[in-house]
């Protein structure tokens, strides 16, 4: 269903074909990195820390490299020293000490799975034997595992090294202090009638992509090498890989191979490097794939946080101010998305009077990575609960109270210049009409709750290339990895402007040498920047055309039109068909391209509406029903469109009721497999409603925007709401779990004052 | 398996042992696979001689046995939650017995039939009553060269059903929580309860056979008194401790909802089931 | 480490014999022995569902089955899903509802799916979703899988109601 009209005639965007790598993806004949071997490859395997924080004293390798079927050991001596300081690589500036350390322990461990050696062997379980066989002594060092526990006075210190700006040359675990200021924040809260603070806390949670981290590589003796990975992003891995291996960055070719899965969390490197210098020091190509405890100890979860967040509203339900202090938990290296949790935690709203105050904080974690739209989930469950709460205050419907206060065009930004044309009302107005907010729920302990999320987008860089073929059917290469549909959509893009069918366009998903540089899939970006670059790419191929048709013509091209696959000119016309087949005979083979920076973007907004039953004897929450609405300017596969809106409220509901990191007291990961770390099932989740809301992004060739990530932000609010609407208990920590919900509801039955948990806590 | 003794671990559905291989927990020798044995992996019911469940049958086919359907519904449920239909189609009861874990769904229902293991070795064989095969988390009465045969149970009383449910955080893939397993047996003409097992999962270093829930109900209707009493008492032999999958607290007020709930379930079940 | 065993068992219709190691699974042996990549590690624990092939007419986790037992059993994998004649109903209805983001788990769940409508031609959505819980997706949702197979399940009834 589309709730905004779209007054352009697009024959192929907006159409469901089938996507053209599926067969290999429901044949079994996708190759994954995993799936790739080579003759004489050998396998690397892991030894990883034990403890949460400790001083390395010594590492012996002997034993291991005594074990028949062992090549080589690697330690963090195999690995160049790298500059403390944000430099340049590839997409972002990274500190590349922090990198290469967080991939290989150089003095300490600061993570329970923090890699320490890496073994090469002829096969997987040598490897394994081999890794038990190094010996490290350690001395262990308290950790610091959470926020409050990092910034306490006298905490143990994570990274001697790290120092702040406002504290000086001190020694300390907060990275960094973020602020944000509008108006006059105490007159503001003055103004309000009504006025709720909370304090939240949110679990660290993983992305929980099912395909664990991979690479294999391959060094040559002339010193050029290859990386096989799957990945979000080949010429990151491309940047990152040969800066920590110690290789120049263009001797490297990475090949992209299927990616299962990312959301965020395959965007920066783990293994490939390791695997690189592994295989340098033995000549062979060397593959290493984790094991699923790997993953969840050792690659990036997002952060868990702490929020204290309170907000006032006058009478009739205007928000007059808000007041947030927010701290992250980056990981054992700096680098949090506090920042952008600070940038979305309001962004909805008009507040004239705020103040955010947002610290990026280490602790003895694994370093965290991105996931969905990163920090905006945390930000929302704390704003969206606490606009819900004002809205039932007020006595007005949550979307009504939303409405009052909604951002539109021109209005500011938490950060930066005002909205252009953005669509969060029409999602608003969605959900207010859609089928499901308008039935009647009823039934004991049941609710409904609503809530909304803000998402950027990036633009960065995209390349594409549109080759035509003598039948008229085209080939297009992109840089882009395929997550979940890109080369349908990118095949459409192209289909659209060539005027031909989306079938008749091959696309491929090309290596480092092979495409021009392009930047991740990720940020929402690749709908929007690479579609552009390949809107382009065929644009430039249709621009070949008419030139064709214009000289035989003898006219001038811009006197040449091309549509639906036919050029003319007054009464002359020739069909694509026809004109490609005779490249050789006008001039040579068609072949269009563009490689672009794109600047402004339009962002995303989404609102979802969830019912709840929950039992109140277990504290367990069955999910009824979900709707998402989302703004996706225009949805090129409304299908895959549909799948991203699903997958983000499936993730945002995981994380409402059950996902999270569960540490012991010594900083032992204890849930490191999927039987405890608990995804939901198809049993866990309702069919997930969607409705498509397309609000062109100015500027655009399309209109599209990034739709892959505003979705997550809303549900974990969304199911608060409706619980805090079925029994009458606001929940302020993630996962609602059913020990965490189950002891707030025995509370409130044991209290005869069921104001306890109100305001002012 | 008397050759190499503890060198030795028997393997029927794997789907415990091989992750514990994998994870270095343990670390057997030999793996000496069972489950083709035929003994192993029959069904028999008689109403004579009641229920003989070879010990390596895997969960997805005692769901689909019919008798094991209508004589032993509780039993049958808990085998049916073990896991997926992929863990289903290898796991068996006698694997989730010999591993030993505290919160092995089969066990509480096991002890509710009054299930009794049929263990033989190189010095013969012994009759084990579920209720003592437990010793410790991952430990039972299971000698090193002994092997677990099958579960003898006796044929239902008229009048009796079972029933076991289990708490999870999500609706399938999970380890109980809490699991509590019931049988009743109950007096047609006046409904009153005649005789009752109860047993607990996950709240203990071993399954819980709670007698003293049981006797809070025996000679008595099953009305919300007798069954908040037997909830009580089931809460009173739990011993729980906190882990990631849930909390002492949070276990122990579990344990008293799904006594109730269980209770009520196998008594609804009783009522229905014919005499037989 | 023991020595390598020889096994005979029949793959995908084919009688196949391998060399494995006692602990190697029949995960490990289908993917890096005979290069039948499709089923897929996600976890090694069962939890996941990735790597299930269909042994016997069951439906079974890869990973938890030792290469060693694939001894005279039968084997289907997804490489012999579809036929040269063209793709399972299940793999078309995948495809036509876009029940499949990243791919990773759609061997999986395409085996699930065909072990349950081999025993139960029209199973219920609670049926479908019950047997289908054992696969996780992260990117779906579920819902798009679940549509897919209710309607190759309604398109196998109604041709065979044909």
């Amino acid at each position: 269903m589309a709730a905004a009209t779209d007054e352009r005639n697009f024959k192929v965007i907006g159409t469901r074909p089938i996507r053209h790598d599926g067969v290999d993806k429901v044949t079994g004949r996708a190759r994954y990195g995993a799936d790739y071997a080579f003759p004489d490859m050998l396998h690397g395997k892991m030894l990883r820390s034990p403890y949460a924080h400790a001083r390395i004293k010594s590492i012996k390798v002997d034993k291991a490299l005594a074990l028949p079927g062992v090549k080589a050991v690697v330690t963090s001596a195999d690995f160049p020293e790298l500059p403390d300081k944000m430099e340049a690589a590839g997409e972002a500036p990274v500190n590349l000490a922090h990198l290469s350390e967080n991939l290989m322990a150089r003095d300490k461990v600061l993570y329970d799975g923090h890699a320490i050696a890496a073994v090469a062997a002829t096969s997987p379980h040598i490897a394994e034997e081999a890794v038990k066989l190094i010996e490290v002594e350690y001395e262990v060092l308290p950790p610091a595992m959470t926020v409050e526990d990092a910034m306490k006075p006298g905490a143990p210190i994570i990274n001697p090294k790290l120092r702040n700006k406002e504290e000086g040359d001190k020694p300390t675990n907060v990275a960094a202090h973020i602020q944000f200021k509008r108006g006059a924040v105490e007159a503001g809260f003055k103004e309000a009638d009504f006025i709720v603070e909370r304090e939240f806390r949110t679990a660290m949670v993983h992305q929980g992509y099912l395909e664990p981290h991979n690479a294999v590589a391959i060094y040559n003796a002339d010193g050029k090498s290859t990386i096989y990975t799957s990945t979000q992003g080949s010429f990151a891995v491309r940047a990152l890989a040969s800066a920590v291996a110690g290789v120049p960055e263009t001797s490297l070719k990475v090949v992209p191979a299927e990616i299962g899965g990312g959301f965020g969390g395959k965007l920066t490197i783990y293994l490939d490097p390791i695997a690189l210098v592994l295989s340098k020091k033995t000549g062979h190509p060397v593959k290493m794939v984790m094991s699923r405890a790997d993953v969840l100890r050792a690659t990036g979860p997002t952060s868990g946080s702490t929020i204290r967040c309170k907000m006032g509203c006058t009478r009739d339900g205007k928000l007059t101010a808000a007041e947030i202090w927010m701290a992250y938990e980056a990981g054992a290296y700096p680098g949090s998305p506090v920042g952008a949790g600070a940038m979305t935690i309001i962004a909805p709203y008009n507040i004239p009077n705020m103040i955010i105050d947002a610290y990026d904080v280490v602790v003895n974690r694994p370093k965290t990575a991105a996931y969905r739209a990163p920090g905006a989930t945390n930000a929302a469950m704390a704003s969206e609960t606490i606009i819900d709460e004002l809205a039932e205050k007020c006595g007005i419907d949550p979307i009504e109270f939303r409405l009052k206060n909604a951002v539109k065009e021109g209005d500011p930004q938490t950060a930066g210049p005002p909205y252009k044309r953005i669509g969060f009302i029409e999602t608003l107005e969605a959900i207010k009409n859609s089928p499901h907010y308008k039935s009647k729920l009823e039934g004991p302990n049941r609710g409904r709750g609503v809530a909304s999320g803000f998402w950027f987008n990036v633009g960065m860089n995209s390349s594409a290339v549109v080759n035509l073929n003598a039948d008229a059917t085209a080939s297009l290469v992109i840089g882009s990895v395929d997550v979940g549909g890109t080369r349908a959509a990118q095949a459409m893009v192209a289909a659209e402007v060539l005027g031909i069918k989306a079938e008749d366009v091959r696309p491929s998903v090309a290596d480092t040498d092979t495409i021009g540089y392009t930047d991740m899939t990720g940020g929402s970006r690749t709908a929007v920047t690479t579609g552009a670059a390949v809107f382009m790419a065929a644009e430039d191929a249709v621009r070949q055309l008419k030139e064709r048709a214009a000289k035989r013509w003898e006219v001038k091209p811009e006197e040449v039109a091309y549509q639906d696959g036919v050029l003319s000119c007054g009464d002359k016309r020739m069909t694509i068909k026809e004109m490609a087949a005779q490249f050789a005979r006008t001039g040579g083979p068609i072949s269009g391209r563009a490689s672009i920076n794109l600047r402004s973007v339009g962002p995303s907004f989404a609102t979802v509406c969830v019912d709840v039953e929950v039992d109140t004897d277990t504290g367990k929450v069955k999910i009824l029903r979900a709707t998402c609405a989302q703004d996706v300017g225009k949805a090129l596969h409304p299908s895959y469109v549909e799948g991203q809106m699903q997958g983000g409220t499936a993730q945002g509901i995981g994380w409402a009721l059950n996902e999270e990191y569960v540490y012991d007291d010594r900083g032992n990961l204890r849930n490191f497999g999927l039987l405890d770390y608990r995804m939901p099932t198809c049993l866990d989740l309702p069919q997930i409603e969607t409705i498509i809301v397309e609000v062109p992004a100015p500027g655009h060739p399309i209109g599209s925007r990034g739709v892959g990530e505003v979705n997550i932000v809303p549900p974990p609010a969304a199911v608060a709401n409706a619980i805090a609407r079925a029994t009458g208990v606001r929940m302020t920590e993630l996962p609602m779990s059913p020990p965490r919900l189950l002891k707030a509801l025995l509370k409130k039955r044991g209290s005869a004052d069921t104001q306890v948990a109100a305001a002012g806590r | 398996m008397a050759a190499h003794g503890d060198k030795a671990r028997a393997l029927c559905g794997g789907t415990d042992l091989i992750i514990q291989m994998r994870a270095g927990v343990r670390r057997p020798e030999y793996v000496v696979d069972l489950k083709n044995i035929a003994a192993l992996r029959q069904i028999s019911f008689s109403m004579q001689h009641g229920l003989r469940l070879g010990a390596a049958v895997p969960a997805i086919e005692i769901h689909e046995n019919a008798d094991m359907r209508r004589y032993y519904p509780g039993l049958t449920e808990a085998a049916h939650l073990i896991g997926s239909l992929q863990i289903q189609s290898r796991a068996s009861v006698g694997g989730n017995l010999c591993n030993g874990s505290p919160a092995a769904d089969t066990i509480p229902a096991l002890i509710a039939v009054a299930a009794k293991a049929r263990v033989i070795g190189p010095q013969g064989e012994r009759l084990v009553p579920v209720e003592e095969f437990c010793t410790a988390p991952g430990r039972t009465v299971l000698q090193p060269d002994e092997i677990l045969i099958e579960f003898q149970i006796p044929t239902p009383a008229p009048h009796s059903s079972d029933a076991y449910q289990r708490f999870i955080p999500r609706n399938e893939m999970d380890i109980a929580v809490v699991g509590v397993g019931a049988a009743i047996t109950l007096d047609p003409a006046d409904d009153r309860c005649v005789a009752a097992r109860i047993a607990l999962g996950a709240v203990g270093p071993t399954p819980i056979f709670a007698r003293e829930a049981a006797a809070a109900l025996v000679g008595k209707r099953l009305d919300e008194a007798s069954i908040d009493n037997a909830a009580r008492a089931a809460t009173a032999a739990s011993s729980p401790i906190d882990d990631m999958r849930g909390t002492a607290e949070f276990r122990r007020h579990v344990v008293g909802v799904l006594t109730r709930r269980v209770v009520k379930l196998a008594a609804e079940r009783a009522r229905v089931a014919q005499s037989r | 480490m023991s020595k390598k065993v020889v096994v005979e068992t029949t793959i995908n219709g084919e009688a196949t014999e391998f060399l494995c190691e006692p602990r190697q699974s029949l995960l490990e042996v289908l993917r890096d022995e005979l290069e039948l990549t499709g089923s897929k590690e996600g976890c090694l624990t069962g939890d996941c569902g990735a790597c299930t092939v269909i042994i016997n007419g069951r439906p079974t986790c890869s990973c938890l089955v030792l290469g060693v037992e694939a001894q005279g059993k039968k084997i289907d994998t997804i490489e012999g899903l579809a036929r040269p004649e063209g793709l399972h109903v299940l793999q078309r209805k995948f495809l036509e509802h876009a029940a499949l983001q990243c791919g990773i788990c759609t061997p999986g769940f395409l085996m699930s799916a065909k072990a349950l409508l081999d025993r139960n031609p029209s199973p219920t959505e609670a049926e479908i979703r019950y047997a289908l819980a054992g696969n996780l997706c992260r990117c779906t949702g579920y819902d798009k899988i679940v549509r897919a197979v209710i309607d190759a399940a309604n398109t196998l009834s109604g041709a065979r109601a044909a």
